[in-house]
C-alpha cells in the first residue's frame, strides 16, 4: 500500500461509500434480484466497510507513530470529498475526520453492524420484503457512519437526521400493522424534538465561533486566547446539544420512543438500540468534550439526568413481561450510565461502556430474536422457560451477555460499569475552569480581569491552589452530587443484575410454560443466526480486557501494560483538553484502595441482585406472586412505566391535537371559508351580474354604447372630466 | 349664400341648422336601431344614420369650401349601396329560413 497523506486518506470515503452503494443497489434493483444476491450485496457492503475501517485504523496507528502534535488535536486522518457550502463566513465541506474516538465508533458500527446483517439473513429469511429491509439497514449504517465520521457539525447533523429517518423506516418496517407504524412515527417525532434543540445549539456555536469544523473549534477551546469566547456559550450551546442527545440517546425527558421502537424487527433493535443510533448522543458529547467541560453546571445536569434515567428505566424493567421490552428499558438504563460517565467527565469510561454495551446488548437482542424466532413470535417471558436444553447455543451466548450486563467480573460489562461507577465517585468534575475562574474573578481587582482571559489551561492548577478557601466551598455540593450519582449508579447496577437474571431464569430455566403446539416446534436457530451470536458472545467476554481497573492493572507484566489499559491510552489524546480542564481525582494520584472498595461494592451488589433473582424465580417461584399481592400499587406504577406516556399524552400530545383541530377549524372556516371562499363568492356573483349585461343582443349593446356616450358628453359638458 | 323666401324675407340657414337636422335624423335612426325588432326597419334606421352623417359631411364641406366632405359622402353612399345589397340578401334568406324577420329570433350563434 502506497503511503497516503493524513489529510487525503480516501479510505474514509470508502468506509461511508460501501453501505451507500449497497443501499442503492438493493433499493433500485432489490425487488428483481434473487434473494441470495440481496443478502450478499447487503452483507458484502458491510464487510467492505469493516475492512476499510480496519485499513483506516492501521493508517491512524501509522500516523500516530510520527505525529508531531502541531495542531494539538492528537493524531487524526481527514478526507475532504468536496467543498459543499462556501458562503461568506460559512464554509462546510463534505469532509471526514478519523481520530481514535471515531475509530472506536466506526469499528463498533461496522463490526457489530456486519454481524447483525449476517444474522438478519437468517432472521428475515421468510419475509417477502427482505430487499427493502436490507436497503434501510444499509442506509442506516451509512447515515450512522456519516454521523461519527463528519469533520464538521453539519455533516454530523446530516447523519443525525439520517439515522432518525432510517429508524422510522425500520421501526415501522411492517407498516401494515397500525401499531407498529405508529411506533415508527413516535420515534421520528420525539427525535425531531431533540433535533430541533441540536440545531439551535449548532446555531449558537456558529454565531460565536464562526465555524462548525471540529478541528477549528478544538483549536479555539485549547488556545488560551480564544477559549474566553467559548466560555459564555458553553452552557447554553452545550445544554441545547445535550437536549438533542437526550432525544437520540433516549434519556429523560425524551426516552419514551425507545421502548415503543421494539415494534421493528429484532435485529433492527439490536442495531439501532444497542450498537449505533442511541450511542450517537454519547459520541457527540464526547466529541465536544472540550466544550461541555467548560460548564460545570451543564456537566452536573448531564450526570444527574443520566443517573435518573438509569434508575427509572431499571425500575421499570423489573416488572415488564415482554422480552424485548425488558431489554429496551435496560438499554435506556445503560445509556443513562453512559451519560452519567460523560457528566462526571469520565469520557473514556463512557466510550468504554458504549463499546462493551454494543457487544452484550446486541447479543441480548439477537439472542432474544433467536428465542422469538424459535418460539414462533412469542415475546411474553411468562410463556417461555426451559429453553436451556432446546436452544443450547442461544442459551450459552445469552448467558454470557447476561453475566456481562450484570457486571460479573471477567465479563466485559464489569470493567466498563466499574470504571463508570468509580469515576462518578472519584472525579471532582464540578470544580473546573469556570468554577475556578469565577472564584478568581471574585478575588482579582478589575484591572487584572483582562489578564484573566489568557490565564487558562496550564495555569489552571496553580490558580486553583491560589484560590484555596474559595474552591473548598464549591467542592462541598459537588461532593454531595458525586455521592448521589454514585449511589444511584450502584443501586441501578444491582437492579440491572436482578432484572436481567429474572429475564434469563424465566426464559431459559424451569419448566416450559408454552402450549403443546408451540413447544413441539421450538428449535435452535440456523447457522447464520448462531454464528453472529457466538462472535458477540466472545466479544462480550473479552471486550472488557482493554480497560482493567488501575488497582489490578499494575499486577500485569510490563509488556502487557499498554494493553490492559489499552482504551485509556488509545483515547488519551482525544480527551486531553477535558482532562486539563478538570481537577485530578479526589482520592489523589494512585487511589488503589478506594478503587478496590468501589469495585468490591459493585461486585457485591451485582451478586446480591443475581442471588435475589435466583431465590425469587428458581428456588421459590411463588415469591413474586406474594410480593405482587403486597405491593399492588407500586407494581402498577412500574408496570405502567410511571404513567409517563399518559402524562406526555396529556401535556403535549392532547394540546397539540387541540391546537391542530383549532388550526384546522380556523383554516377550514376562516381562511378557506370566509377569505378564500368569500373572494370566490364575490367574483362569481359579480361575474353573474356582468354576464347578464353581455346578453348577445346587439341592440342592447347599442343602447349601452349610446347611454355611455350620453353620460360621457354630459360629464364633459359639466366639466367633470 | 341666401335666397329670397316666399315671405319676402331673407332666411339664411347656418351650419348649426344643418348639424341640428343631422343630429335629429341620427337620433331617430339610433332609436330605430335600438328599439325596433323588424330587421328591415333596423336596416332602414341604419341607412338613416348613415345619411345623417352624409349630411354633416356635406354641410362641413360647404361651410369650409373644400371637396373632402363630398368625397367622403360619395364613399359612404357607395359602401351603403353595397351594404344594402348584402343586408337585403341576408334578410331574404332569414325570412325564407324563419318565416319572419324579427331580430330576436336570431339567437343561434349567441351561446
Amino acid at each position: 500500500m502506497e503511503t497516503l497523506y493524513a489529510d487525503e486518506f480516501y479510505f474514509l470515503g470508502l468506509i461511508v461509500l460501501a453501505p451507500l452503494l449497497g443501499a442503492i443497489i438493493n433499493g433500485l434493483l432489490g425487488s428483481r434480484l434473487p434473494r441470495k444476491v440481496v443478502d450478499w450485496v447487503a452483507c458484502g457492503a458491510m464487510a467492505f466497510s469493516f475492512v476499510f475501517a480496519l485499513i483506516s485504523l492501521q493508517g491512524l496507528v501509522n500516523h500516530g507513530a510520527n505525529y508531531d502534535g502541531e495542531d494539538g488535536f492528537g493524531p487524526h486522518l481527514t478526507y475532504t470529498v468536496y467543498q459543499w457550502i462556501f458562503s461568506g463566513d460559512l464554509q462546510a465541506d463534505i469532509a471526514f475526520l478519523f481520530d481514535p474516538l471515531t475509530a472506536v465508533m466506526v469499528l463498533v458500527i461496522t463490526g457489530v453492524g456486519l454481524l447483525i446483517h449476517i444474522y438478519s439473513v437468517g432472521y428475515m429469511a421468510d419475509d417477502p420484503d427482505k430487499w427493502r429491509y436490507f436497503t434501510y439497514l444499509n442506509l442506516f449504517v451509512f447515515a450512522m457512519l456519516l454521523l461519527v465520521l463528519g469533520q464538521n457539525m453539519l455533516v454530523t447533523f446530516i447523519g443525525w437526521e439520517g439515522v432518525g429517518l432510517c429508524s422510522y423506516l425500520l421501526i415501522g418496517f411492517w407498516y401494515n400493522d397500525e401499531q407498529k407504524a405508529a411506533a415508527g412515527q413516535k420515534a421520528f417525532i420525539v427525535n425531531r424534538v431533540g433535533d430541533f434543540f441540536f440545531i439551535l445549539g449548532m446555531f449558537i456555536i456558529f454565531y460565536t465561533a464562526g465555524t462548525w469544523d471540529y478541528l477549528e473549534l478544538h483549536q479555539m477551546a485549547t488556545s488560551t486566547a480564544t477559549v474566553a469566547q467559548l466560555l459564555p456559550i458553553a452552557f447554553p450551546a452545550g445544554l441545547l446539544i445535550f437536549l438533542g442527545c437526550t432525544g437520540k440517546s433516549a434519556q429523560i425527558p425524551l426516552y419514551v420512543w425507545l421502548p415503543d421502537a421494539m415494534a421493528g424487527p429484532t435485529p433492527v433493535s439490536a442495531l439501532i438500540h444497542a450498537a449505533t443510533m442511541v450511542t450517537a448522543g454519547i459520541f457527540l458529547l464526547c466529541r465536544l468534550n472540550w466544550l461541555i467541560t467548560l460548564s460545570p453546571a451543564l456537566m452536573a445536569i448531564i450526570a444527574v439526568t443520566g443517573a435518573l434515567t438509569a434508575i427509572v428505566a431499571a425500575s421499570i424493567a423489573i416488572v415488564q413481561n415482554d422480552i424485548k421490552r425488558v431489554l429496551a428499558y435496560s438499554t435506556v438504563s445503560q445509556l443513562g450510565f453512559m451519560f452519567m460517565a460523560v457528566g462526571v467527565g469520565a469520557f473514556v469510561a463512557a466510550i468504554f461502556h458504549l463499546m462493551t454495551h454494543a457487544f452484550f446488548k446486541a447479543l441480548l437482542f439477537l439472542g432474544a430474536g433467536s428465542v422469538i424466532h424459535g418460539m414462533h413470535h412469542e415475546q411474553d417471558i411468562r410463556k417461555m422457560g426451559g429453553l436451556r436444553k432446546l436452544m443450547p447455543w442461544t442459551h450459552a451466548t445469552f448467558a454470557a451477555a447476561t453475566l456481562a450486563i450484570a457486571g460479573v467480573p471477567l465479563f466485559a460489562g464489569f470493567y466498563s460499569k466499574d470504571l463508570v461507577l468509580w469515576n462518578s465517585l472519584a472525579n471532582t468534575h464540578v470544580l473546573n475552569v469556570q468554577g475556578v475562574i469565577e472564584n478568581i474573578r471574585a478575588m482579582l481587582p478589575e484591572d487584572r480581569l483582562q489578564e484573566l482571559e489568557v490565564l487558562l489551561t496550564d495555569e489552571v492548577a496553580a490558580a486553583i491552589t491560589d484560590a484555596g478557601g474559595e474552591a473548598v466551598e464549591v467542592v462541598t455540593w459537588a461532593l454531595a452530587l458525586n455521592w448521589g450519582v454514585y449511589l444511584v449508579g450502584l443501586l441501578t447496577a444491582g437492579l440491572t443484575a436482578f432484572y436481567m437474571f429474572r429475564l434469563y431464569f424465566l426464559t431459559f430455566w424451569g419448566e416450559n410454560r408454552s402450549d403443546e403446539e408451540t413447544r413441539a416446534h421450538i428449535h435452535e436457530s440456523p447457522g447464520s443466526m448462531v454464528g453472529p451470536l457466538s462472535v458477540l458472545g466472545v466479544l462480550s467476554v473479552i471486550g472488557g480486557y482493554i480497560g482493567w481497573p488501575h488497582f489490578l492493572a499494575r499486577y500485569f507484566p510490563e509488556g502487557l501494560q499498554p494493553y490492559v489499559l489499552g482504551l485509556e491510552h488509545w483515547l488519551a489524546d482525544v480527551f486531553l483538553v477535558a482532562d486539563q480542564y478538570r481537577l485530578v481525582g479526589r482520592f489523589g494520584e494512585s487511589p488503589y484502595l478506594p478503587e478496590a472498595i468501589s469495585a468490591g461494592a459493585a461486585i457485591a451488589i451485582a451478586g446480591a441482585g443475581i442471588f435475589l433473582a435466583y431465590v425469587m424465580y428458581i428456588k421459590r417461584p411463588e415469591l413474586p406472586g406474594v410480593i405482587h399481592e403486597r405491593t399492588t400499587r407500586l407494581y402498577d406504577v412500574l408496570m405502567n412505566k410511571y404513567f409517563v406516556d399518559e402524562a406526555y399524552d396529556f401535556l403535549f400530545v392532547k394540546p397539540t391535537l387541540w391546537l391542530g383541530k383549532a388550526s384546522y377549524w380556523f383554516d377550514r372556516y376562516i381562511i378557506a371559508g370566509l377569505l378564500v371562499g368569500g373572494v370566490a363568492f364575490m367574483t362569481q356573483n359579480l361575474g353573474q351580474v356582468l354576464s347578464n349585461l353581455q346578453s348577445g343582443n346587439v341592440q342592447r349593446y347599442a343602447t349601452y354604447i349610446t347611454v355611455a356616450l350620453v353620460l360621457i358628453f354630459i360629464a364633459i359638458y359639466f366639466g367633470v372630466m | 349664400m341666401a335666397w329670397v323666401s316666399t315671405l319676402g324675407t331673407y332666411w339664411e340657414p347656418t351650419l348649426a341648422h344643418f348639424l341640428l337636422l343631422s343630429a335629429a335624423v341620427f337620433c331617430i335612426g339610433l332609436v330605430g336601431v335600438m328599439v325596433r325588432r323588424n330587421a328591415i326597419i333596423v336596416f332602414m334606421s341604419i341607412e338613416l344614420m348613415l345619411n345623417s352623417v352624409n349630411l354633416t359631411f356635406i354641410a362641413f364641406a360647404r361651410y369650409r369650401f373644400e371637396m373632402d366632405g363630398h368625397v367622403f359622402a360619395f364613399f359612404v353612399m357607395a359602401v351603403a349601396a353595397a351594404e344594402a345589397a348584402v343586408a337585403l340578401a341576408i334578410v331574404i334568406h332569414v325570412f325564407r329560413h324563419k318565416r319572419g324577420v324579427s331580430v330576436d329570433d336570431l339567437q343561434e350563434l349567441k351561446y
